[in-house]
């Protein structure tokens, strides 16, 4: 019994060298991210004003403190395009979280339902393409979907349509990417409450006269909540951030937070306000992220 | 009085449908990348043109080599402190700052890649680093170790602990019983751990963009500017064969986990 304690110490000197690592490389940049959007702007390299100099003592800090700036925050109210780019980013995550949903759920439900051997076949296959790049992964649908490719000659081919269809650049190709992409992320938590359900009570439900959707709707869904929530966290929090999707796939015209910030970062080389940008979204984002960090303790006490 | 059958044809359908819809496009893609047509749609025979094409392509050989660099070495360190980070979380019970550092240890995993890599360049413009492998190697092994962690932990969680209990009964150190019971039953997770890090760098696109310097770009920021001005059939080569290294990776990853799944039943009767 005390040996457990005896092994806890040498266990917590384990936290040190990965402690050191995410406060430097994880959480101390967060602190630059805030420093500089509090910046002002400037034509130099690099393309801000420094706010802090730590050397010039403590009336430089003050004067410091004086000028820091709101500015850059105030400029993302304002300005219609950062709006939008919020705006679209949230409805893209919302409708490609609820088809992820809808085409994921039958996926893992079969899954679930498959003899045990199986259930262990079919979760490697789908895991593998969540290691097979993304990058290729959204390549191989511009392939297809582009002008003479694949879907448009099989769509001609079978008369179902008269002239090639302009798929690239449009929001369907997107969200084909973009639930491609993610699927795995949906399947994979929703199988695993869904494995663990007890199918007696799916029989009992059944024996007791209910016709299979209200099985469904009354006790296989309600039980798998827990899964959902995890799914849909998982993939609504990085699709709102998603950059390379939508700038391969959808048009230009209306740009997502993740392209807005890139290009406010790389071609306007505006510095502060890319950082105010990125403030923001982490601070939306904070309320999915930590139901996420809960979602996830609460799962690993259930599994120990 | 009617039973549910385990497996309805529903079932059936919406799997197959779910895992066509996950594999036919990378087979198609595999498919192309042997057209001999320079038109990437227009079926011209069996041909490895478009390797010869990339094994001629001086930018994308040396974009690969990046690449494969930063991976191994990413990898090798994410591993290291994610295994000591996963060690810590699972059997240092309660430490100052357990909270803050598993905080940190999760977050990276659904954070949007554009504000990690945005995060990381501020700093190394601050701390005036020069940026090229070094710098892409710090980012990936920041992101990475916490995907090890959180493999490595299940593993550990799943283990007996008596098996330690016991060597220590037995006169054993703890560090001694670590390196000698736990260490050799948790290796498979920690090789999975590695071949997962080891992916996900060679798969990283945003966060190496914004970390890396001019001249030293990686295989996926290639691709990515070639795939922006349009399909060329070279491109399907390449990503071909980056298929080919991660399936020959998984292969691996999954023995290891297979080893020790296997272990893990033999261990528990114990």
């Amino acid at each position: 019994m005390s040996s457990r304690r005896i092994f806890a110490r040498p266990a917590r000197f384990a936290a040190i060298a990965p402690y050191l690592w995410m406060a430097l490389f994880f959480l101390v940049p967060f602190a630059f991210v805030l420093k500089i959007s509090l910046s002002q702007t400037a034509i130099a390299q690099p393309p801000y004003e420094p706010v802090f100099d730590l050397t010039a003592g403590w009336e430089a800090l003050k004067a410091a403190f004086a000028a820091l700036s709101l500015d850059n925050f105030r400029l993302l109210i304002s300005d219609d395009i950062y709006v939008f780019a919020y705006l679209r980013s949230f409805t893209v995550a919302v409708t490609a979280t609820a088809l992820l949903l809808l085409i994921g759920y039958p996926v893992a439900y079969g899954m679930a339902r498959l003899p045990k051997t199986w259930q262990a076949v079919a979760m490697v296959l789908v895991i593998v393409p969540f290691w097979t790049s993304f990058l290729i992964r959204i390549y191989a649908w511009i392939n297809i979907l582009q002008h003479d490719g694949l879907l448009n000659q099989i769509l001609l081919a079978l008369h179902l349509v008269s002239q090639p269809v302009v798929w690239l650049s449009t929001d369907s190709a997107m969200y084909i990417g973009i639930v491609y992409s993610y699927l795995p992320f949906m399947i994979l938590p929703l199988y695993a409450t869904l494995a663990k359900m007890e199918p007696a009570l799916e029989e009992a439900a059944g024996d007791l006269g209910a016709p299979p959707w209200q099985v469904f709707w009354l006790v296989t869904f309600p039980l798998s909540l827990p899964g959902v929530g995890a799914g849909v966290l998982l993939c609504f929090i990085p699709i709102v951030g998603e950059f390379v999707i939508p700038d391969l796939l959808a048009g230009s015209n209306s740009l997502m937070i993740g392209q807005t910030l890139w290009l406010e970062f790389f071609t306007n080389k505006d510095w502060p306000v890319a950082s105010a940008a990125a403030i923001v979204l982490l601070v939306v984002l904070l309320v999915p992220l930590l139901l996420y960090e809960r979602l996830q303790k609460r799962q690993l006490e259930q599994g120990r | 009085m009617r039973k549910l059958s385990r497996l309805s044809r529903f079932n059936i359908v919406s799997l197959a449908l779910g895992l066509a819809f996950l594999y036919l496009p990378i087979l198609i893609l595999v498919i192309y990348s042997f057209n001999a047509s320079r038109l990437v749609t227009v079926w011209g025979g069996w041909s490895l043109r478009w390797y010869h094409e990339f094994f001629n392509d001086r930018a994308m050989i040396e974009a690969a080599w990046m690449s494969l660099r930063v991976a191994v070495s990413s990898a090798t360190i994410a591993t290291l402190l994610g295994t000591l980070a996963a060690v810590a979380l699972s059997r240092g019970e309660r430490f100052r700052g357990r909270t803050v550092f598993s905080g940190m240890l999760y977050a990276p995993l659904v954070m949007p890649e554009v504000i990690t890599g945005l995060s990381l360049l501020l700093l190394f413009v601050a701390l005036n680093a020069e940026r090229g492998f070094w710098t892409v190697t710090i980012a990936h092994t920041t992101l990475t170790m916490c995907f090890v962690a959180v493999v490595v932990q299940s593993r550990l969680g799943s283990l007996d602990r008596s098996l330690e209990e016991a060597a220590m009964d037995l006169g054993c150190e703890p560090v001694h019983a670590f390196v000698a019971v736990t260490l050799p039953l948790i290796a498979p997770a920690i090789v999975a751990g590695w071949m997962l890090a080891f992916t996900l760098s060679l798969d990283d696109l945003v966060i190496a963009s914004f970390t890396t310097g001019p001249g030293s770009a990686t295989l996926p920021i290639r691709i990515y500017s070639e795939v922006r001005l349009g399909v060329k059939p070279e491109i399907n080569a390449i990503c071909t064969l980056v298929i080919a290294l991660i399936a020959v990776v998984i292969v691996i990853a999954s023995l290891a986990s297979k080893l020790s799944s296997s272990q893990g039943e033999s261990a528990a009767p114990l």
